[in-house]
Protein backbone atom coordinates (compact mmCIF):
# COMPACT_ATOMS: atom_id res chain seq x y z
CA UNK A 1 0.00 0.00 0.00
CA UNK A 2 1.16 3.79 -0.81
CA UNK A 3 0.52 6.00 2.12
CA UNK A 4 -0.99 9.38 0.47
CA UNK A 5 -1.15 12.77 2.04
CA UNK A 6 -4.13 14.64 1.23
CA UNK A 7 -4.05 18.38 0.91
CA UNK A 8 -6.60 20.39 2.45
CA UNK A 9 -8.46 21.26 -0.53
CA UNK A 10 -8.67 17.92 -1.51
CA UNK A 11 -10.03 16.67 2.13
CA UNK A 12 -13.83 17.61 0.99
CA UNK A 13 -13.80 14.63 -0.66
CA UNK A 14 -11.74 12.47 1.79
CA UNK A 15 -14.41 13.01 4.34
CA UNK A 16 -11.79 15.45 6.06
CA UNK A 17 -8.81 12.61 6.14
CA UNK A 18 -5.72 13.54 6.18
CA UNK A 19 -3.85 10.48 4.76
CA UNK A 20 -4.91 7.72 3.16
CA UNK A 21 -3.74 3.88 1.89
CA UNK A 22 -4.03 3.69 -1.37
CA UNK A 23 -2.96 0.77 -4.63
CA UNK A 24 -0.98 1.59 -7.18
CA UNK A 25 2.32 0.68 -9.03
CA UNK A 26 2.96 4.20 -10.55
CA UNK A 27 1.34 8.17 -9.97
CA UNK A 28 -0.89 7.42 -12.85
CA UNK A 29 -2.27 4.80 -11.20
CA UNK A 30 -2.27 5.65 -7.79
CA UNK A 31 -4.23 8.61 -8.79
CA UNK A 32 -6.92 6.32 -11.06
CA UNK A 33 -7.42 4.16 -7.89
CA UNK A 34 -7.56 7.50 -5.44
CA UNK A 35 -10.33 8.16 -8.29
CA UNK A 36 -12.34 4.84 -7.83
CA UNK A 37 -12.40 5.24 -4.29
CA UNK A 38 -12.76 8.72 -3.95
CA UNK A 39 -14.80 10.07 -7.00
CA UNK A 40 -13.75 13.85 -8.20
CA UNK A 41 -10.20 13.21 -7.39
CA UNK A 42 -9.07 12.94 -10.37
CA UNK A 43 -10.40 16.26 -11.93
CA UNK A 44 -9.51 17.99 -9.35
CA UNK A 45 -5.58 17.16 -9.95
CA UNK A 46 -5.44 16.73 -13.81
CA UNK A 47 -6.24 18.54 -16.54
CA UNK A 48 -8.55 17.92 -19.47
CA UNK A 49 -5.86 15.94 -21.55
CA UNK A 50 -5.22 13.96 -18.19
CA UNK A 51 -2.33 15.85 -17.33
CA UNK A 52 -1.59 16.66 -13.99
CA UNK A 53 -2.59 20.22 -13.56
CA UNK A 54 0.14 22.95 -13.37
CA UNK A 55 0.34 24.18 -9.87
CA UNK A 56 -0.06 20.39 -8.58
CA UNK A 57 3.45 19.13 -7.16
CA UNK A 58 3.79 15.52 -5.80
CA UNK A 59 6.47 14.49 -4.32
CA UNK A 60 7.40 10.44 -3.48
CA UNK A 61 9.51 10.16 -0.32
CA UNK A 62 9.56 14.17 -0.46
CA UNK A 63 11.27 13.78 -4.15
CA UNK A 64 9.48 16.06 -6.77
CA UNK A 65 8.25 13.60 -9.53
CA UNK A 66 9.67 15.84 -12.15
CA UNK A 67 13.10 14.86 -11.41
CA UNK A 68 11.69 11.52 -11.47
CA UNK A 69 9.29 10.01 -13.75
CA UNK A 70 6.38 12.88 -13.45
CA UNK A 71 3.18 10.48 -13.69
CA UNK A 72 5.06 7.14 -14.80
CA UNK A 73 7.23 7.38 -11.75
CA UNK A 74 7.08 4.01 -9.78
CA UNK A 75 5.71 3.14 -6.64
CA UNK A 76 6.29 0.17 -3.89
CA UNK A 77 4.70 -0.81 -0.98
CA UNK A 78 5.50 1.54 1.69
CA UNK A 79 6.41 4.62 -0.56
CA UNK A 80 4.71 7.79 1.34
CA UNK A 81 2.96 10.73 -1.17
CA UNK A 82 2.54 14.06 -0.96
CA UNK A 83 0.27 16.06 -2.53
CA UNK A 84 0.90 19.85 -2.33
CA UNK A 85 -0.89 22.36 -4.41
CA UNK A 86 0.43 25.47 -5.47
CA UNK A 87 3.63 25.65 -4.04
CA UNK A 88 4.15 29.39 -2.96
CA UNK A 89 6.99 30.94 -1.59
CA UNK A 90 9.72 33.00 -2.16
CA UNK B 1 -13.47 49.07 -0.58
CA UNK B 2 -10.99 49.19 -2.83
CA UNK B 3 -10.56 45.17 -2.40
CA UNK B 4 -12.77 43.50 -4.67
CA UNK B 5 -12.14 39.73 -4.24
CA UNK B 6 -9.47 37.27 -4.31
CA UNK B 7 -9.08 35.99 -7.87
CA UNK B 8 -7.99 32.62 -9.23
CA UNK B 9 -5.26 33.56 -11.73
CA UNK B 10 -6.02 30.49 -14.05
CA UNK B 11 -9.54 29.83 -13.97
CA UNK B 12 -11.01 33.54 -12.36
CA UNK B 13 -13.03 31.69 -9.28
CA UNK B 14 -13.58 34.06 -6.90
CA UNK B 15 -13.27 33.85 -3.05
CA UNK B 16 -13.08 36.13 -0.24
CA UNK B 17 -9.90 38.92 0.73
CA UNK B 18 -9.27 35.97 3.63
CA UNK B 19 -6.09 34.10 4.67
CA UNK B 20 -6.28 31.97 1.27
CA UNK B 21 -3.76 31.32 -1.44
CA UNK B 22 -4.88 28.36 -3.64
CA UNK B 23 -7.93 27.58 -5.75
CA UNK B 24 -10.06 25.06 -4.72
CA UNK B 25 -10.78 23.88 -8.05
CA UNK B 26 -7.94 24.04 -10.08
CA UNK B 27 -4.84 25.52 -7.90
CA UNK B 28 -4.02 27.86 -9.48
CA UNK B 29 -2.68 30.85 -6.97
CA UNK B 30 -5.03 33.90 -5.91
CA UNK B 31 -4.49 37.26 -6.29
CA UNK B 32 -6.55 40.42 -5.24
CA UNK B 33 -8.52 41.90 -7.59
CA UNK B 34 -9.13 45.41 -7.16
CA UNK B 35 -11.87 48.07 -7.33
CA UNK B 36 -9.46 50.08 -9.79
CA UNK B 37 -12.76 52.49 -11.07
CA UNK B 38 -12.56 54.09 -6.85
CA UNK B 39 -9.12 54.19 -6.59
CA UNK B 40 -8.47 55.69 -9.81
CA UNK B 41 -11.32 58.75 -8.71
CA UNK B 42 -9.28 59.44 -5.40
CA UNK B 43 -5.17 58.65 -6.30
CA UNK B 44 -2.91 61.20 -7.87
CA UNK B 45 0.11 62.20 -8.09
CA UNK B 46 -0.41 65.25 -5.38
CA UNK B 47 -1.57 63.26 -3.35
CA UNK B 48 0.68 60.63 -3.59
CA UNK B 49 3.58 62.99 -3.47
CA UNK B 50 1.70 64.88 0.14
CA UNK B 51 1.96 61.20 1.87
CA UNK B 52 4.37 59.74 3.82
CA UNK B 53 8.06 59.41 2.94
CA UNK B 54 7.37 55.51 2.88
CA UNK B 55 5.92 53.24 0.59
CA UNK B 56 2.82 53.83 2.18
CA UNK B 57 2.30 56.78 0.08
CA UNK B 58 0.95 54.11 -2.19
CA UNK B 59 -1.37 52.87 0.06
CA UNK B 60 -4.54 53.29 -2.22
CA UNK B 61 -2.65 50.49 -4.43
CA UNK B 62 -2.05 48.27 -1.55
CA UNK B 63 -4.30 45.06 -0.50
CA UNK B 64 -5.12 46.31 3.08
CA UNK B 65 -8.30 47.45 4.71
CA UNK B 66 -7.12 50.24 7.28
CA UNK B 67 -3.37 51.89 7.18
CA UNK B 68 -0.43 50.22 7.82
CA UNK B 69 -0.05 49.03 11.80
CA UNK B 70 3.41 47.17 10.83
CA UNK B 71 6.08 48.44 9.06
CA UNK B 72 5.63 52.18 9.08
CA UNK B 73 8.47 53.25 7.45
CA UNK B 74 9.55 50.63 4.78
CA UNK B 75 10.34 51.45 0.97
CA UNK B 76 10.65 54.66 -0.72
CA UNK B 77 14.32 54.20 -0.71
CA UNK B 78 17.29 56.13 -2.97
CA UNK B 79 17.09 56.12 -6.73
CA UNK B 80 20.57 56.57 -7.56
CA UNK B 81 21.45 57.97 -11.04
CA UNK B 82 24.54 55.82 -12.03
CA UNK B 83 26.74 57.90 -13.46
CA UNK B 84 29.89 56.17 -12.91
CA UNK B 85 28.42 52.42 -13.77
CA UNK B 86 26.35 54.14 -16.58
CA UNK B 87 29.49 55.22 -17.98
CA UNK B 88 31.88 52.32 -17.54
CA UNK B 89 28.79 49.65 -19.13
CA UNK B 90 27.97 52.56 -22.07
CA UNK B 91 24.74 53.56 -20.61
CA UNK B 92 23.87 57.00 -20.59
CA UNK B 93 20.82 56.87 -17.91
CA UNK B 94 21.53 54.22 -15.68
CA UNK B 95 19.73 53.61 -12.48
CA UNK B 96 19.84 52.04 -9.00
CA UNK B 97 17.31 51.71 -6.86
CA UNK B 98 18.72 50.69 -3.63
CA UNK B 99 17.10 48.54 -1.68
CA UNK B 100 20.19 47.56 0.39
CA UNK B 101 19.31 50.51 2.75
CA UNK B 102 15.52 49.40 3.53
CA UNK B 103 14.17 49.88 6.99
CA UNK B 104 14.50 47.80 9.29
CA UNK B 105 16.62 44.80 7.77
CA UNK B 106 18.04 46.50 4.54
CA UNK B 107 16.44 44.24 2.03
CA UNK B 108 13.34 44.52 -0.29
CA UNK B 109 11.75 42.25 2.20
CA UNK B 110 10.68 44.91 4.34
CA UNK B 111 8.31 46.32 1.67
CA UNK B 112 6.04 43.25 1.45
CA UNK B 113 6.48 41.93 5.31
CA UNK B 114 5.34 45.56 5.93
CA UNK B 115 2.32 44.28 4.10
CA UNK B 116 1.97 40.66 5.17
CA UNK B 117 1.69 41.46 8.86
CA UNK B 118 -0.39 44.56 8.50
CA UNK B 119 -2.94 42.53 6.81
CA UNK B 120 -2.04 39.26 9.10
CA UNK B 121 -3.24 41.57 12.05
CA UNK B 122 -6.62 42.88 10.26
CA UNK B 123 -7.37 39.19 9.41
CA UNK B 124 -6.91 38.18 13.47
CA UNK B 125 -3.71 36.30 13.18
CA UNK B 126 -1.43 36.53 16.72
CA UNK B 127 1.32 34.08 15.05
CA UNK B 128 3.30 34.69 11.86
CA UNK B 129 5.77 32.39 10.28
CA UNK B 130 7.89 31.88 7.00
CA UNK B 131 9.78 30.19 4.77
CA UNK B 132 12.85 32.03 3.61
CA UNK B 133 16.36 32.27 2.06
CA UNK B 134 17.43 34.49 4.65
CA UNK B 135 15.82 38.27 4.00
CA UNK B 136 12.54 37.22 4.34
CA UNK B 137 13.12 35.72 7.95
CA UNK B 138 14.70 38.41 9.15
CA UNK B 139 12.06 40.67 7.96
CA UNK B 140 9.83 38.51 9.67
CA UNK B 141 11.70 38.23 13.00
CA UNK B 142 12.53 42.13 13.23
CA UNK B 143 8.59 43.08 12.41
CA UNK B 144 7.58 40.71 14.95
CA UNK B 145 9.56 41.35 17.36
CA UNK B 146 8.15 45.52 16.79
CA UNK B 147 4.38 44.30 16.88
CA UNK B 148 4.78 41.78 19.74
CA UNK B 149 3.78 38.74 17.63
CA UNK B 150 4.84 34.86 17.91
CA UNK B 151 6.81 34.29 15.19
CA UNK B 152 8.40 30.88 13.57
CA UNK B 153 10.93 31.30 10.82
CA UNK B 154 11.94 28.33 8.83
CA UNK B 155 15.31 28.52 6.76
CA UNK B 156 17.41 25.77 4.84
CA UNK B 157 20.93 24.64 6.96
CA UNK B 158 23.07 26.26 4.64
CA UNK B 159 22.48 29.75 5.34
CA UNK B 160 25.11 32.75 5.61
CA UNK B 161 26.15 33.45 9.10
CA UNK B 162 24.29 36.98 9.28
CA UNK B 163 21.60 36.01 8.03
CA UNK B 164 21.19 33.39 10.34
CA UNK B 165 22.16 35.93 13.04
CA UNK B 166 20.08 38.12 11.64
CA UNK B 167 17.02 36.05 12.63
CA UNK B 168 18.32 34.93 16.33
CA UNK B 169 18.92 38.48 17.77
CA UNK B 170 15.23 39.52 17.70
CA UNK B 171 14.15 36.01 19.58
CA UNK B 172 12.02 34.52 16.87
CA UNK B 173 11.82 30.37 16.70
CA UNK B 174 14.28 29.93 14.07
CA UNK B 175 14.32 26.87 12.64
CA UNK B 176 16.92 25.34 10.46
CA UNK B 177 15.72 22.82 8.11
CA UNK B 178 18.31 20.32 6.41
CA UNK B 179 17.64 20.18 3.17
CA UNK B 180 17.31 23.45 0.42
CA UNK B 181 14.55 26.36 0.31
CA UNK B 182 12.13 24.09 -1.84
CA UNK B 183 12.31 21.36 0.86
CA UNK B 184 11.69 23.99 3.42
CA UNK B 185 9.24 25.63 1.20
CA UNK B 186 7.02 21.95 0.99
CA UNK B 187 7.44 21.31 4.68
CA UNK B 188 5.98 24.83 5.22
CA UNK B 189 3.15 24.40 2.71
CA UNK B 190 2.39 21.35 4.32
CA UNK B 191 2.46 22.77 8.10
CA UNK B 192 0.57 25.70 7.12
CA UNK B 193 -2.53 23.46 6.02
CA UNK B 194 -2.47 21.79 9.61
CA UNK B 195 -2.16 25.09 12.00
CA UNK B 196 -3.60 28.78 12.46
CA UNK B 197 -0.94 30.77 11.42
CA UNK B 198 -0.18 33.83 8.85
CA UNK B 199 2.55 32.08 7.05
CA UNK B 200 3.40 35.60 4.67
CA UNK B 201 4.77 33.74 2.00
CA UNK B 202 2.04 30.65 2.02
CA UNK B 203 -1.28 31.73 2.75
CA UNK B 204 -0.82 35.47 3.21
CA UNK B 205 0.73 35.54 -0.06
CA UNK B 206 -1.80 37.00 -2.12
CA UNK B 207 -1.20 40.24 0.15
CA UNK B 208 2.36 39.88 0.72
CA UNK B 209 3.43 39.65 -2.61
CA UNK B 210 1.53 42.93 -3.40
CA UNK B 211 4.27 44.71 -1.16
CA UNK B 212 6.74 44.49 -4.60
CA UNK B 213 4.67 46.65 -6.48
CA UNK B 214 6.01 49.53 -4.20
CA UNK B 215 9.34 48.83 -6.56
CA UNK B 216 7.70 49.82 -9.53
CA UNK B 217 5.27 52.85 -7.86
CA UNK B 218 8.63 54.44 -6.51
CA UNK B 219 10.38 53.73 -9.57
CA UNK B 220 7.91 55.73 -11.51
CA UNK B 221 7.51 58.64 -8.91
CA UNK B 222 11.71 59.05 -8.89
CA UNK B 223 12.07 59.16 -12.36
CA UNK B 224 9.47 62.00 -12.61
CA UNK B 225 6.08 60.37 -13.04
CA UNK B 226 7.44 58.18 -16.28
CA UNK B 227 8.36 54.25 -16.49
CA UNK B 228 11.79 53.25 -17.48
CA UNK B 229 12.73 51.91 -21.01
CA UNK B 230 14.23 48.92 -19.18
CA UNK B 231 14.44 47.28 -15.68
CA UNK B 232 16.31 44.41 -14.75
CA UNK B 233 15.22 42.27 -12.05
CA UNK B 234 16.94 39.49 -10.06
CA UNK B 235 14.57 36.43 -9.98
CA UNK B 236 13.90 33.79 -7.48
CA UNK B 237 10.66 32.86 -7.25
CA UNK B 238 9.56 35.19 -9.95
CA UNK B 239 7.34 37.05 -7.81
CA UNK B 240 9.02 40.58 -7.82
CA UNK B 241 9.73 40.64 -11.38
CA UNK B 242 6.10 39.60 -12.11
CA UNK B 243 4.51 42.67 -9.52
CA UNK B 244 6.99 45.26 -11.07
CA UNK B 245 5.10 44.42 -14.04
CA UNK B 246 1.55 44.67 -12.25
CA UNK B 247 2.80 47.36 -10.63
CA UNK B 248 4.12 49.49 -13.83
CA UNK B 249 0.38 48.94 -15.36
CA UNK B 250 -1.96 49.55 -12.11
CA UNK B 251 -0.20 52.96 -12.52
CA UNK B 252 -1.32 53.44 -15.84
CA UNK B 253 -4.73 51.67 -15.61
CA UNK B 254 -5.35 54.41 -12.27
CA UNK B 255 -4.32 57.48 -14.48
CA UNK B 256 -0.92 57.62 -13.30
CA UNK B 257 0.81 57.87 -16.22
CA UNK B 258 -0.07 57.23 -20.07
CA UNK B 259 2.40 54.49 -21.61
CA UNK B 260 4.78 51.46 -19.62
CA UNK B 261 7.51 51.22 -22.46
CA UNK B 262 8.99 49.22 -20.61
CA UNK B 263 10.88 45.75 -21.01
CA UNK B 264 11.23 43.69 -17.66
CA UNK B 265 14.77 41.73 -17.75
CA UNK B 266 15.31 38.97 -15.40
CA UNK B 267 18.29 38.02 -13.66
CA UNK B 268 19.53 33.88 -12.36
CA UNK B 269 22.35 32.53 -10.82
CA UNK B 270 23.79 29.64 -13.36
CA UNK B 271 23.11 27.38 -10.87
CA UNK B 272 19.56 27.89 -10.17
CA UNK B 273 18.13 29.32 -13.04
CA UNK B 274 15.13 27.42 -14.21
CA UNK B 275 13.05 30.65 -15.42
CA UNK B 276 16.13 31.82 -17.35
CA UNK B 277 17.03 28.67 -19.14
CA UNK B 278 12.88 28.21 -20.21
CA UNK B 279 12.82 31.76 -21.47
CA UNK B 280 16.18 31.38 -23.52
CA UNK B 281 14.74 27.90 -24.62
CA UNK B 282 11.44 30.04 -25.65
CA UNK B 283 9.33 28.02 -23.46
CA UNK B 284 6.48 28.92 -21.27
CA UNK B 285 6.84 26.53 -18.25
CA UNK B 286 10.06 25.74 -16.38
CA UNK B 287 11.57 22.53 -15.19
CA UNK B 288 12.45 22.38 -11.34
CA UNK B 289 16.32 22.26 -10.74
CA UNK B 290 18.14 21.77 -7.96
CA UNK B 291 20.30 24.77 -6.42
CA UNK B 292 24.16 25.21 -6.56
CA UNK B 293 24.78 28.97 -6.20
CA UNK B 294 26.32 31.09 -3.70
CA UNK B 295 23.45 33.71 -4.79
CA UNK B 296 21.40 31.78 -1.73
CA UNK B 297 18.70 34.35 -1.87
CA UNK B 298 17.63 33.49 -5.12
CA UNK B 299 18.22 29.63 -4.85
CA UNK B 300 14.82 28.38 -5.41
CA UNK B 301 14.49 25.49 -8.20
CA UNK B 302 11.06 25.13 -7.93
CA UNK B 303 9.80 28.59 -8.22
CA UNK B 304 6.19 29.55 -7.53
CA UNK B 305 5.82 32.45 -9.98
CA UNK B 306 8.32 31.22 -12.32
CA UNK B 307 5.19 30.38 -14.87
CA UNK B 308 3.63 34.48 -14.42
CA UNK B 309 7.73 35.71 -14.63
CA UNK B 310 8.18 33.89 -18.66
CA UNK B 311 4.51 35.41 -19.32
CA UNK B 312 5.03 39.19 -18.35
CA UNK B 313 8.40 39.12 -19.62
CA UNK B 314 7.69 38.30 -23.20
CA UNK B 315 4.62 40.44 -22.86
CA UNK B 316 7.06 43.34 -22.42
CA UNK B 317 9.17 42.02 -25.01
CA UNK B 318 12.20 41.33 -22.27
CA UNK B 319 14.89 38.94 -21.76
CA UNK B 320 16.33 37.02 -19.29
CA UNK B 321 19.90 35.58 -18.49
CA UNK B 322 21.91 33.91 -15.98
CA UNK B 323 25.35 34.28 -14.55
CA UNK B 324 28.15 32.62 -12.85
CA UNK B 325 28.98 32.54 -9.52
CA UNK B 326 32.47 34.63 -10.20
CA UNK B 327 29.89 36.82 -12.53
CA UNK B 328 28.11 37.67 -9.62
CA UNK B 329 31.13 38.55 -7.20
CA UNK B 330 32.41 40.73 -10.46
CA UNK B 331 29.66 42.12 -10.58
CA UNK B 332 29.05 43.25 -6.35
CA UNK B 333 32.59 44.36 -6.27
CA UNK B 334 31.72 46.74 -10.02
CA UNK B 335 28.92 48.26 -8.58
CA UNK B 336 30.82 49.02 -4.57
CA UNK B 337 33.48 50.39 -6.73
CA UNK B 338 31.54 52.16 -9.24
CA UNK B 339 28.70 53.57 -6.93
CA UNK B 340 29.59 53.30 -3.24
CA UNK B 341 26.96 50.64 -2.71
CA UNK B 342 27.30 46.91 -1.20
CA UNK B 343 25.10 44.65 -2.41
CA UNK B 344 24.57 40.77 -1.47
CA UNK B 345 25.10 38.42 -4.31
CA UNK B 346 21.33 38.98 -5.52
CA UNK B 347 22.86 42.41 -6.90
CA UNK B 348 25.92 40.35 -8.24
CA UNK B 349 23.25 38.73 -9.82
CA UNK B 350 21.35 41.41 -11.36
CA UNK B 351 24.72 43.82 -12.33
CA UNK B 352 26.10 40.56 -13.95
CA UNK B 353 23.46 40.23 -15.93
CA UNK B 354 22.84 43.78 -16.61
CA UNK B 355 26.52 43.64 -18.10
CA UNK B 356 25.35 40.59 -20.72
CA UNK B 357 22.47 42.42 -21.60
CA UNK B 358 23.98 45.85 -22.52
CA UNK B 359 26.80 43.64 -24.31
CA UNK B 360 24.14 41.61 -26.47
CA UNK B 361 22.41 44.64 -27.36
CA UNK B 362 19.29 43.73 -25.37
CA UNK B 363 19.48 47.26 -23.55
CA UNK B 364 20.94 49.88 -25.56
CA UNK B 365 22.78 53.49 -24.85
CA UNK B 366 19.95 55.81 -24.81
CA UNK B 367 17.65 53.24 -22.66
CA UNK B 368 16.04 54.76 -19.71
CA UNK B 369 17.12 51.76 -17.05
CA UNK B 370 16.77 50.34 -13.46
CA UNK B 371 18.75 47.79 -11.82
CA UNK B 372 16.86 46.55 -8.43
CA UNK B 373 19.55 46.05 -6.09
CA UNK B 374 17.56 44.36 -3.58
CA UNK B 375 19.35 43.32 -0.08
CA UNK B 376 22.77 44.06 1.32
CA UNK B 377 26.66 43.08 0.98
CA UNK B 378 26.54 42.97 4.79
CA UNK B 379 25.01 40.12 4.82
CA UNK B 380 26.44 37.98 2.21
CA UNK B 381 30.22 38.55 3.36
CA UNK B 382 31.01 35.08 2.83
CA UNK B 383 30.83 35.30 -1.12
CA UNK B 384 33.67 38.22 -1.42
CA UNK B 385 35.73 37.88 1.74
CA UNK B 386 38.36 35.76 -0.34
CA UNK B 387 38.46 37.91 -3.22
CA UNK B 388 38.89 42.07 -2.02
CA UNK B 389 42.35 41.66 -0.76
CA UNK B 390 43.58 43.08 3.16
CA UNK B 391 44.28 45.99 4.88
CA UNK B 392 48.21 47.29 4.32
CA UNK B 393 49.48 47.06 7.73
CA UNK B 394 52.01 49.52 9.00
CA UNK B 395 53.73 50.70 12.36
CA UNK B 396 52.34 53.60 13.95
CA UNK B 397 54.88 56.11 13.06
CA UNK B 398 54.93 58.46 9.79
CA UNK B 399 58.44 57.10 8.80
CA UNK B 400 55.96 53.51 8.20
CA UNK B 401 53.30 55.30 6.00
CA UNK B 402 55.28 57.25 3.86
CA UNK B 403 58.18 54.16 2.87
CA UNK B 404 54.70 51.97 2.67
CA UNK B 405 53.35 54.73 0.45
CA UNK B 406 56.42 55.75 -1.41
CA UNK B 407 55.89 58.90 -0.50
CA UNK B 408 58.27 62.00 0.13
CA UNK B 409 58.20 64.19 3.39
CA UNK B 410 55.55 66.47 2.12
CA UNK B 411 53.91 64.53 0.28
CA UNK B 412 53.08 64.23 -2.98
CA UNK B 413 51.13 61.93 -5.35
CA UNK B 414 49.09 58.38 -4.19
CA UNK B 415 50.75 54.77 -3.41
Amino acid sequence: MIKVRIPTPLRTLTKGQGELEVKGTSIGEMIDNLNASHPGMKDRLCDEKGELRRFVNVYVNEEDIRFLNGKDTALKDGDEVSIVPAIAGG
Amino acid sequence: MKMKALVCRECGKEYPTTAIHVCEMCFGPLEVKYNYEEIRASISRKKIEQGPHSMWRYVDLLPIEGSATVGPHAGFTPMVRARNLGAYLGLDELYIKNDTVNHPTLSFKDRVVAVALTRARELGFETVACASTGNLANSVAAHAAASNMKCYVFIPGDLEAAKVLGNLIYRPNVVEVEGNYDDVNRLCSEIAAEHRWAFVNINIRPYYAEGSKTLAFETVEQLGWRAPDQVVVPMASGSLLTKIWKGLNEMRTVGLIDHVPTKLNGAQAEGCSPIATAHKAGRDFFKPVKPKTIAKSLAIGNPADGYYALKATAESKGAMDAVTDEEVVEGIKLLAQTEGIFAETAGGVTIGVLRKLVKQGAIRKGDVTVAYITGNGLKTQEAVIDSVGRPVRIQPSLLSFQQTFKMGQHGGGDA
